[in-house]
């Protein structure tokens, strides 16, 4: 199904006509009402009305995280104060937080977009969808909840925390949907087992995972344990929420809602637009978007884009998995090393459990890495009673980490559940370098 | 003509032994024997108990990495050299011994031991008349 079939599968040259006009209009928009992107364009010599079409985008000046701490609390918003209903804030663990003010009209697009990933899922009216992303300031939890009443559906908003009465709603309400992290996910499948609860006594039937990086390995771990048909969520706080891009029931990229949030790939160092295909970093500008709405904003996330009518019937542009973030990668011994690279040789490990810490360290000169794994409680049933197993498969996950890194890897491996559980984005990285 | 030995995976971490420990005495069941293997980050408690399989159920339960494994446990006589008398059956035949701990029990020694083929010890036992203890005899000796 599709719920809006006029946008989501509008032709090409259709949709490159609408994303030009809007385009046009919002750079008009911030030039009038934002002092750093008037700045930044009187700067570079350009006006809104060198902007006719969306292949001007090239022209315009990029947005970074930098910019926006910089311009901490609301400088970049565009809208007068007493249009907005509603602010989110990212978590701002490394500087000042992300505040992000919605006009009404934002929240209705966002609503909109939402309700087309639903759909896409095959999520309609007649679900019960349990919302378990944190509700509060992120916007992973509201933005999903206003999706979910737009498209009809009854809303379960769970968040997180007390996973054991959520274990025992989803079973007595026959919650159909749920939305959540990958991780938490794994956490709710431990909970259920914990409990005694199986798939089959639970009715879930689809899963909308986003927020944090995740592998095919651990979508079908999830889709096992939880019985459920799991798809990809993406969205960012600083865009809109999760409602970005989703999967269709083919499964072969994320359908972007491009009428709304126009994507680019380009070299993160040269800063240069990269043709469909090539991995690079996503860029994302913002159509229609009134309360903060950004021009060229780089994601810090590294994918591909792929174009083509897919065979759901969609025609918008698709964004391929995530393969790491470009300020998330680790350089170590001077070799590129992305957590998701072991988190992919993990998942395909079946003795351990797909958790794990990458602890990153400096002794003497040489930058050491040492990944902690966890064995599955299942491992020790085989009749576990010597430690060579133990040195065996540190072994083993050595070597596979070291040919699929270009590094040695020290491994430590853990017993069942002693790694931290995280209910949010979990933590994969300890960096204890201190570098001078 | 085994005996039951939990096995329990530790890490070298304060309190994680104590837990374990914790929870069978809250569960009432006596220690007969208890060795620890280690490495710098983890080792193994091998335990002989009073009541193995319900041990297992309750460390099992409480998440603990536990394998109920089967060992030999065979009497000696308190004297020297008795030991090597009957490791020496095994080395003659080309058996190795993967692990050994002995302790004493009313007067008399106990080896209990794996061996890295326990059908071809099991035989020698036999066939040289070594005194094996049974789970319910190691119960009744308490």
């Amino acid at each position: 199904m599709i719920w809006n079939p006029n946008k989501e599968s509008m032709p090409r040259e259709q949709m490159r006509e609408l994303q030009g006009k809007r385009l046009h209009k919002v750079v008009d928009y911030v030039y009038h009402n934002v002092p750093f992107y008037r700045n930044k364009m009187q700067e570079m010599d350009i006006n809104p009305n060198d902007i006719r079409s969306i292949d001007d985008i090239v022209k315009l000046p990029f947005t970074t995280k930098q910019d926006l701490r910089d311009n901490y609390p609301t400088g970049l918003q565009a809208a007068p104060a007493s249009e907005i209903i509603r602010f989110h804030a990212s978590s701002g663990t490394t500087g000042n937080p992300t505040i992000v003010g919605y006009t009404r009209k934002d929240v209705s697009v966002w609503s909109e977009c939402m309700a087309r990933c639903l759909t896409a899922y095959g999520v309609t009216r007649d679900d019960v969808f349990s919302v378990a992303y944190g509700y509060g300031l992120f916007t992973g939890g509201l933005g999903v909840h206003y999706g979910v009443e737009h498209l009809g559906a009854a809303v379960l908003p769970t968040s997180t925390g007390n996973t054991e009465k959520h274990v025992r709603l989803l079973r007595d309400l026959g919650v159909t949907g749920i939305a959540c992290t990958p991780s938490y996910a794994l956490y709710l499948a431990e909970t259920m087992e914990r409990m005694g609860i199986t798939p089959d006594m639970i009715k879930l039937r689809v899963g909308a995972f986003g927020a944090e990086p995740w592998t095919e390995n651990m979508r079908q771990e999830i889709e096992r344990r939880l019985g459920l048909k799991g798809y990809n969520l993406y969205g960012l706080s600083e865009i809109m929420g999760p409602c970005v891009s989703y999967e269709c029931e083919c499964q072969n990229g994320s359908h972007i809602c491009e009428d709304h949030y126009f994507p680019e790939i380009v070299d993160p160092n040269t800063l240069e637009t990269l043709p469909h295909g090539q991995v690079g970093e996503l860029v994302f500008t913002t159509l229609t978007k009134e309360g903060m709405p950004l021009l060229r904003y780089r994601t810090r996330d590294l994918c591909s884009l792929m174009d083509g009518e897919c065979e759901c019937g969609r025609t918008s542009v698709r964004m391929g998995r995530i393969m790491g973030r470009s300020d998330d990668m680790l350089i170590i011994r001077g070799i590129n090393v992305f957590p998701s690279q072991v988190e992919s040789v993990i998942l395909g490990m079946p003795e351990c459990a797909p958790r794990f810490l990458l602890i990153v360290d400096r002794v003497g000169n040489l930058d050491t890495l040492t990944v902690e794994v966890e064995v599955r409680q299942e491992y020790f049933d085989a009749g576990f009673d010597t430690l060579t197993p133990i040195t065996d498969l540190e072994k083993k996950v050595a070597e596979k980490l070291r040919s699929v890194l270009s590094i040695s890897v020290k491994v430590k491996v853990k017993a069942p559940n002693t790694i931290e559980r995280s209910q949010g984005k979990s933590k994969f990285v300890i960096d204890n370098r201190k570098i001078q | 003509m085994t005996v039951h030995q939990l096995s329990v995976f530790i890490e070298n971490k304060s309190g994680t032994l104590v837990k374990v420990l914790k929870l069978l005495k809250q569960e009432d069941i006596q220690l007969i024997a208890s060795t620890i293997a280690d490495t710098a980050d983890y080792g193994i408690c091998r335990i002989i108990c009073s009541e193995p399989e319900r041990a297992y159920t309750v460390l099992k339960e409480a998440g603990v990495a536990v394998s109920l494994c089967e060992v030999f446990a065979v009497e000696l006589d308190d004297r020297p050299g008795k030991a090597a008398d009957a490791i020496e059956i095994f080395a003659g035949e080309g058996i190795s011994i993967a692990y050994l701990y002995s302790f004493l029990l009313n007067g008399k020694g106990v080896l209990i031991f794996r061996t890295d083929n326990s059908e071809k010890a099991a035989e020698i036992i036999s066939a040289n008349d070594l005194k094996i203890i049974r789970e319910k005899d190691l119960s009744k000796l308490l």
